[in-house]
């Protein structure tokens, strides 16, 4: 048994023979000829193939994976008729008298090279596009066929990064998962098992050639994982997984589309607490009706730097797009206590939890906010956007809040940027907030309870340690009765609450929770349809 | 030579398809049709070139028409822009 760890772009599991798609070793290589016009003509021909394998590439993804992704296709069609492009093939032709292969390799290496240096993210990937068509025209000249992937029994495929061309050959009905050494969380690969809903797995610090065909892998998307051969008692724990994962699926058909309402008509906003760009498929599949909370800390841990301004409006941008008009509440930076990224230099505190983080840092170091809050303001043009702040004690933190977003709108407006203004809310995650909540109410669009952190610090529990389990008691009357407090003082004011905490997926709490007279609750993705029958249930 | 100024409103700005439609477009005429952003500027006929530019949406371009069939071109170029980006 072998098991590797990646990054995990599709949250599933699978388990099935491994089918090793290596790069053709075609290296290319530095020929002198006589005749460059002969060479033109080969160029010519293999360029003529190329716009037919394309045509036909762009067809067939149309059909299975829609208009968008398959215009990929008509964008490597119009690259191949690129004048500067073929100009260059061309005159590494005539003037250095080399064979059509290396031109057009160079070629390929020049141009990507432009794109790679790019600073846009978006012109960055297409470096791999114009790899891609250059490819595509070597192996045409050198006479190799396209991989016949659509031939395959349903697999795990392995790969080194698998490329547009690549993936819209398969059957999709063949394919299990995805695991590939290099990629990123942007690449083709990525979106596509997002788009087809299969896990994969990329980055998997791999040596293609140690794995073998016909190998049998588990591919676990929630673990981050692939393990190959599998024990007996591994292979059986993952059957009854996958057998859990359908039961899912079956209960998702029963309350897919149903309102989440009680049988007296009370309605409830129900959504769904996400953690990653990925995680946005989770939320549609379960039916969701919108993003309660999605914590932007995925964004800055586990990197060596900031965030730039356009990775942050990419990615926000990306989940406001998919959700179409629904509610996405998007949480500014809560990094600190057991959230760490080592470039902040956060130091070492004997109380973690009640120092240096989240809305603390971000008033401090204005710089880091305004960077997110300017990428906010930018993505809300593309969706129902709303804001939340975390750690919040007081109205005057409130109000410095809104100082700088004052700020960083003056600035957009004066460089013309587009944006438009997302609600504003707060987390009540403090005692302190929820005493003062009937003044917060006044200042902000919305409260959201972070019930993990307010019973912590209410009840003085740490919950990272074992010994005090016996003390914790989440149901605690305390956590109750703010909760009420805080429902009560936002309807005073005309404004909303919910919960996005632990608590809100407690189904022997959802009862008192519509009593309370709660506007929305917001669960992990799989927990959307428990929660909603549950509803669905009360008078 | 004609010219007009624009501002992208496309949201993707002039990147892979809509790019490769004002290629199209622009190989329609005899004249010459140069876009330019920030001070550089690129052929309108040249994808990779004009891609390389990197205009975004919100971005200002210049675009530059000259040649015999300039009057015509910068009417169905002036309508191209503002139905397509």
């Amino acid at each position: 048994m072998l098991k590797f760890s990646g990054k995990s772009v599709y949250k599933g599991i699978a388990m099935g023979s491994v089918v090793v798609l290596k790069k053709k070793d075609s290296p290319v290589v530095r020929g002198r000829i006589d005749d460059p016009d002969a060479e033109m003509e080969r160029v010519k021909i293999a360029l003529e193939q190329a716009k037919a394998q394309l045509g036909k590439l762009y067809d067939k993804a149309l059909k299975e994976v829609g208009e968008e992704n398959a215009a990929i296709f008509e964008v490597h069609q119009m690259l191949l008729e690129d004048e500067d492009y073929l100009e260059s093939i061309e005159n590494t032709i005539r003037t250095e008298l080399v064979n059509a292969e290396f031109a057009v390799a160079i070629a390929g290496d020049n141009f990507a090279e432009i794109f790679a240096g790019m600073e846009d993210e978006y012109m960055q990937a297409r470096a791999a596009d114009i790899k891609d068509i250059s490819n595509r025209l070597v192996n045409n000249l050198c006479g190799n066929e396209d991989i016949d992937l659509g031939s395959i029994e349903p697999s795990v495929i392995v790969a080194d990064d698998l490329t547009p061309s690549e993936t819209v050959q398969m059957d999709k009905e063949k394919i299990l998962a995805f695991v590939t050494v290099h990629g990123s969380t942007n690449s083709h690969t990525a979106i596509l098992a997002r788009t087809m809903n299969i896990p994969a797995l990329i980055g998997v610090p791999l040596d293609l050639d140690t794995i073998h065909n016909g190998t049998t892998a588990v591919v676990d998307g929630f673990s981050e994982e692939v393990i190959f051969d599998p024990t007996e008692e591994v292979r059986d724990d993952v059957i009854s997984r996958i057998e859990e994962e359908n039961d899912k699926l079956r209960l998702l058909q029963n309350m897919k589309g149903q309102e989440t309402v009680t049988k007296s008509g009370r309605k409830m906003n129900l959504y769904a607490n996400i953690g990653s760009v990925s995680d946005v498929g989770y939320v549609l599949e379960n039916d969701a009706g919108g993003i309660g909370l999605f914590r932007s800390e995925f964004l800055y841990i586990g990197k060596d730097d900031f965030p730039t301004e356009e990775e942050q409006f990419q990615a926000y941008k990306q989940v406001l797009q998919t959700m179409a008009e629904k509610k996405v509440i998007i949480r500014t930076l809560d990094i600190g206590a057991d959230k760490q990224a080592d470039y902040f230099n956060l130091g070492k505190e004997d109380n973690p939890a009640l120092g240096y983080r989240a809305i603390r840092i971000c008033l401090k170091q204005p710089d880091i906010f305004k960077t997110q809050l300017r990428a906010l303001l930018r993505a809300s043009v593309y969706g129902n956007l709303a804001i939340m702040y975390p750690m919040i004690t007081s109205v005057g933190e409130v109000e410095r809040i809104y100082e700088i977003v004052k700020e960083v709108e003056k600035e957009l407006m004066e460089k013309e940027i587009p944006y438009t203004m997302p609600e504003q809310g707060i987390m009540i995650e403090t005692p302190a907030a929820a005493l003062i909540s009937d003044e917060l109410a006044q200042i902000v669009d919305f409260f959201s309870i972070g019930t993990n952190d307010l019973t912590q610090y209410t009840l003085a529990i740490d919950r990272q340690n074992a010994k005090l389990d016996d003390f914790y008691n989440p149901h605690h009357k305390a956590i109750l009765k703010m909760i009420k407090m805080v429902t009560d003082n936002a309807h005073k004011y005309g404004k909303w609450a919910g919960i996005c905490g632990e608590l809100g997926a407690d189904l022997e709490l959802t009862e008192e929770f519509v009593k309370m007279g709660l506007d929305e609750l917001s669960v992990s993705p799989s927990m959307v349809l428990k929660v909603r029958k549950r509803i669905r249930e009360l008078d | 030579m004609k010219n007009f100024s624009y501002v992208i409103k496309d949201e993707v700005g002039i990147h892979a398809r809509p790019a490769g439609l004002l290629v199209k477009e622009a190989k329609k005429y005899q004249s010459k049709v140069m876009i330019t952003k920030d001070g550089k500027s690129a052929d309108a006929t040249r994808l990779m070139a004009l891609m390389g530019l990197g205009v975004k949406c919100g971005d200002s371009v210049d675009v530059e028409i000259s040649g015999d069939d300039e009057e015509t071109a910068f009417t169905e170029m002036k309508a191209f822009f503002e139905n397509n980006l």
